[in-house]
């Protein structure tokens, strides 16, 4: 930094700006990184006249670690650790996506069976992060019933996750090529109960949030953002979907096996909070049945390729990328045909939608952009890397 | 790549016979082999259609896997993507990603990807222009996507990349008072002492 560079408050750019109106002044508020509220160690600075909020400006990089630069410097096997800790609260959607990039620099297929084993573990991994956004977005608006149903039944699923890959968080049993073992015996009617069981807890929320009064009075007509400006700013997932655009990376660049299962993706219209929090219900509601059509998929029979236990891809770059609970995660390898990655980039989700947010806030309350923030559902782990 | 040495045909294991031994091992290239290309329909008009509309931006379109590759002269970015993006036959309203690739080799460039989807015609392609690693700099593309913001902003942390004309380059990832470009490949990976 040089002397003459001008001064700066951790990049800020809000300066105090004096209000016409005599003998108020308009007053900044920082939140976090040390507030519920922001859902990890991420910092808003907030321009505020009242309870109105004028400008905002967000800061991350709190947990910032470099995991692209690690990359770079393991084996491809050894980066699936790295990408369980991305977003970690859908650990298999993140392991899908590297596995499913370096499989496609190879041009290995893996077995039907693993396919479809990767199918259901990431749908279930949907569910549960789902499960965690209505909890934590009711949360936000003041409603701590809801977490406590929703977190119920993702234990649930994270016992399934365990009895499977022996972990309940941090898997790492993706394996290019396919899985590292095959599931349980009894994998297959305890994942069928298990479905029973959650589309009666999504019910649940559903009755117990969607339509309640003071819920839409929070969300309804709160943080609209069009279709347009949610291309221009580069957003995924459900944000997109809820602004009116039909794009889901399952659908439209079909990877995997999801080209023959039949499931609808849910659009809304009007782009608000509510339409953000609706979509996550439907959604979830498919991969009960995304999961029930892969299990009946099912056929016994190999769940690794026949390759090199040490991945070595040729040269050459790829981008693969997946439908993440949080919307479109992507990865870039650039790779010299040797065992690591010679660059590696991640596109994630969470960081495009987060850029939106001050366009989403200002002229809102300041407890509106805790309920804004809430449905772009972000991670830190992801947003930072 | 392997040069044609004295002993022809020395790294084909099935004739080593004297010959081979004679002289002291000689450690074989590894053959790199590169990674097939296979562009899907919408690709292949993409790639015919690029060269006829872009004829005067001086551009080289190429194929990584499935997607089209299209190097551009460094100063004719803005043009080309303000093309790629209004002109209704490309129509590239989503920029998915933009990346900074440090090529050591041969002497010191960067690359910056960028990478394009477009929503109507459901196609994609990466956009490339090299950079020297001198004074990398390189006009920024917020006026055409906004999304490219924090993007840029982070590639500028990491690498060190100059974007001119974006509204506020300002640290993202790092502190403000860090020093360095850790995404480089010069910078080491651990440089800090155990204790």
């Amino acid at each position: 930094m040089t002397e003459n560079a001008a001064p700066t408050n951790m990049g800020s750019t809000i300066t105090q700006v004096p209000n016409p109106e005599p003998g108020t002044v308009d007053m900044m508020v920082n939140m976090g990184p040390q507030h519920p509220a922001t859902h990890g160690v991420f910092r808003m600075e907030l321009r505020v006249d009242g309870e109105q909020i004028q400008d905002l400006v967000p800061h991350i990089g709190y947990l910032h670690r470099g995991s692209e630069k690690l990359c770079e410097h393991e084996l491809y096997s050894q980066i699936i650790t790295l990408f369980d800790r991305l977003d970690y609260v859908s650990n298999f959607n993140n392991e899908l996506v590297i596995v499913s990039a370096v499989e496609k620099l190879m041009d290995v297929a893996p077995p039907p069976r693993a396919e479809l084993i990767r199918i259901i573990m990431c749908e279930f991994n949907r569910i549960a992060s789902h499960l965690l956004f209505y909890g934590t977005f009711a949360i936000d608006m003041g409603a701590i019933t809801p977490l406590l149903y929703n977190f119920r039944d993702r234990e649930k699923i994270q016992a399934l996750f365990e009895s499977v890959s022996g972990a309940r968080m941090m898997h790492n049993y993706f394996r290019v090529g396919g899985v590292k073992e095959d599931v349980p015996d009894d994998f297959e009617s305890r994942s069928l109960a298990l479905c029973n069981e959650l589309e009666h807890g999504i019910d649940e929320t559903d009755r117990l949030l969607t339509g309640n009064e003071i819920f839409l009075e929070r969300t309804s007509g709160i943080g609209v953002i069009s279709g347009e400006d949610a291309l221009d700013w580069g957003l995924s997932g459900s944000v997109l979907r809820a602004s009116g655009v039909s794009y889901d990376v399952r659908v439209d660049e079909p990877y995997s096996r999801y080209d023959e299962l039949d499931f609808g993706i849910p659009v809304g219209s009007a782009g608000d909070c509510w339409d953000r929090f609706y979509i996550r219900i439907l959604e979830a509601r498919e991969s009960v049945s995304i999961i029930r059509q892969a299990i009946a998929l099912m056929e016994p029979g190999d769940t690794m390729a026949k390759i090199r236990r040490i991945a070595r891809p040729p040269a050459g770059e790829v981008y693969a990328h997946c439908e993440n609970p949080r919307g479109d995660l992507g990865v870039y390898i650039v790779s010299e045909g040797g065992e690591r990655p010679y660059r590696l980039k991640i596109r994630p989700p969470s960081f495009c939608n987060l850029q939106a947010l001050r366009d989403l806030t200002v002229g809102h309350y300041i407890a509106d952009a805790v309920v804004i923030l809430g449905t772009l559902d972000i991670v830190l782990g992801e947003v930072d890397r | 790549m392997t040069s044609q040495g004295s002993s022809g045909g020395g790294n084909n294991p099935s004739n080593s016979g004297a010959k081979s031994t004679s002289s002291p091992v000689k450690r074989r290239e590894p053959q790199v082999q590169r990674a097939a290309v296979a562009l899907p329909p919408e690709g292949l008009v993409l790639a015919e259609r690029l060269p006829e509309r872009l004829a005067t931006h001086k551009i080289e379109v190429g194929a990584a896997i499935d997607e089209v590759v299209c190097r551009v002269p460094a100063d004719h970015l803005v043009d080309v993507c303000r093309q790629l993006k209004d002109d209704p036959t490309f129509g590239f309203d989503y920029l998915r990603l933009l990346t900074v690739v440090d090529y050591v080799d041969p002497d010191g460039e960067f690359e910056v990807v960028y990478h394009l989807y477009s929503m109507k015609h459901r196609h994609k392609m990466m956009v490339k222009i090299r950079l020297p690693e001198r004074r990398p700099s390189i006009s920024s593309v917020t006026g055409i996507w906004r999304g490219a913001d924090w993007y840029e902003r982070e590639m500028h942390d990491l690498f060190g990349v100059e974007f001119e004309g974006h509204p506020n380059l300002v640290p993202l990832v790092l502190p403000e008072d860090f020093d360095g470009f850790p995404g480089r490949k010069n910078y080491p990976l651990n440089d800090y002492e155990e204790w």
